[in-house]
């Protein structure tokens, strides 16, 4: 669904990504793991767009996407630190994304049901914790049916329960066949959810595995364990 | 992409400081018609106010817009959406707004107290001016992260446009006074929106005769058809060449 070739992208004399390949499928949930400052963030910012890559290219469902927009409208984008205009109330930053992505399909509400944010809709954006910051990224990420989930650390700033929900959220989606690309550094989290590991270090892609032979490789049963062992061997 | 303009304008007016403009314009036009006794009199101290705060209001408040709404852009740009279209968007929100408040503040007093010839050039030039320097502003706002370093630039340019640049010109005056500079003061006068918008107003009032022989050449140029033909041209340039050059970088800015 998602081809990545050969991509790499400087920031001054900072190499954030260093020729990277991979490919992601339907029906996947991969954890993009790596140390801070490894890239993750720029990968994904590539693949949305948002962040220009110097060579290679991006192909998503067959098509080059330097140039084309209209994919987006199949991904939903959580961002790892969601920013919204301070003035709108979450009803109004609600109504916005819906009527600029003008949905075909009904509106998936279940996050917004589930994190009581239909209690919240007059807030203003600014009075907001970053807790029910995140909440709304995510209702919003999944809001519009889209094939793509890009999650950057989602449960980051989440409570407990918010977290468990959202998880089971995850988990509903990526049984729908739909494509789950998704970053954190609480891999416990992630223990029950992914199928596949991406694994990336100083803007290399270290390897790309299925979660059954990263086990394998590493005699480890949790992926914290294992991902803990391979850290350990690349860090020096 | 109206969808956008619709929410940049809501945003737009939201804020105070659009409406402290407007009522700034109303009430010095108010002010100034009502001190003369003669209304053109007036016309020109109005003149010299528009001619210094439209461009310096247009173009701190876009760049300070542009910065503060980083969040709402980089939110649209992970949308389905064009680039072209939202950066389009932004400018076509900031300069209808501020086209609007100078109307409103200012046209309205001088269509009251001057409805002629001379009203109505004012009332344009005020609006061309007002669009040229939000398109400066994205120009200048899209080169850098930074937000002090941005605003800073803009008002170097506000600066530039409305002092140095004069300063400039006559320094070249005098250094060249032995040679005939009448006809290349009409080039060099295109080089900046406000000295043309200026000599547009000028010449329509009476003063342009004590002007001098300059002056006379530009009643030759200017006056007529051709040459307030080419004055459009390049106040549209002044609009379009910035867009341009600030779209072209928008779309390949990484955020």
């Amino acid at each position: 669904m998602i081809i990545v070739k050969n991509i790499s992208k400087q920031f001054g004399k900072l190499k954030a990504l260093n020729n990277i390949s991979t490919s992601c499928n339907k029906g996947e949930c991969i954890a993009l793991i790596g140390p801070n400052g490894s890239g993750k963030t720029t990968l994904i910012k590539c693949i949305l767009g948002m962040v220009l890559p110097d060579s290679g290219t991006l192909t998503f469902n067959g098509k080059d996407i330097s140039g084309d927009w209209q994919y987006r409208s199949k991904i939903g984008y959580m961002p790892q630190i969601g920013r919204y205009p301070d003035n709108m109330s979450i009803g109004q930053v609600l109504n916005m994304m819906t009527d600029i992505r003008s949905p075909e399909t009904v509106l998936d509400e279940d996050l917004v049901r589930a994190f009581s944010i239909d209690k919240l809709l007059d807030k203003r954006m600014r009075t907001l914790s970053g807790g029910t910051v995140q909440k709304v990224s995510a209702a919003l990420a999944f809001m519009f049916n889209p094939e793509v989930l890009i999650l950057d650390e989602p449960t980051a700033g989440l409570d407990p329960i918010a977290s468990e929900l959202f998880k089971e959220k995850i988990l509903a989606e990526k049984e729908k066949g739909k494509l789950v690309l998704i970053t954190s550094h609480i891999l416990s989290d992630l223990d029950d959810l992914v199928s596949r590991v991406i694994y990336m270090q100083e803007g290399s892609l270290i390897f790309h595995k299925s979660i059954e032979e990263l086990r394998r490789d590493t005699g480890e049963e949790r992926l914290v364990k294992s991902i803990a062992q391979v850290m350990a061997m690349n860090y020096e | 992409m109206n969808k956008i303009v619709k929410y940049v304008i809501t945003d737009i007016l939201r804020n105070r400081i659009i409406i402290i403009y407007t009522l700034f314009l109303l009430a010095s036009a108010l002010t100034v018609f009502s001190l003369e006794d003669n209304s053109s009199k007036g016309l020109l101290s109005l003149l010299n106010i528009i001619l210094i705060v439209v461009p310096l209001v247009s173009i701190i408040f876009s760049t300070i817009y542009v910065y503060n709404s980083a969040e709402f852009i980089e939110l649209l740009v992970s949308q389905p959406l064009r680039r072209k279209s939202i950066w389009l968007s932004i400018f076509t929100g900031l300069a209808s707004s501020l086209a609007l408040a100078f109307f409103i503040g200012a046209g309205i007093p001088i269509l009251l107290y001057q409805a002629n010839m001379i009203g109505l050039t004012m009332i344009l030039s005020g609006t061309v001016l007002s669009v040229i320097f939000v398109a400066i502003a994205l120009l200048s706002a899209v080169q850098t992260r930074d937000k002090a370093k941005g605003i800073g630039a803009a008002i170097m340019l506000w600066l530039y446009f409305s002092l140095l640049f004069d300063g400039l010109v006559l320094f070249l005056l005098f250094q060249f006074s032995d040679y005939p500079l009448e006809k290349p003061m009409i080039g060099i006068s295109a080089l900046n929106p406000i000295d043309l918008t200026r000599i547009l107003i000028l010449l329509q009032l009476d003063v342009s005769a004590m002007m001098g022989y300059t002056g006379a050449v530009f009643k030759d140029f200017f006056g007529t058809y051709p040459g307030l033909v080419f004055s459009c041209a390049v106040l549209l340039l002044w609009i379009a060449l910035p867009i341009w050059l600030s779209t072209k970088k928008f779309k390949s800015k990484d955020l």
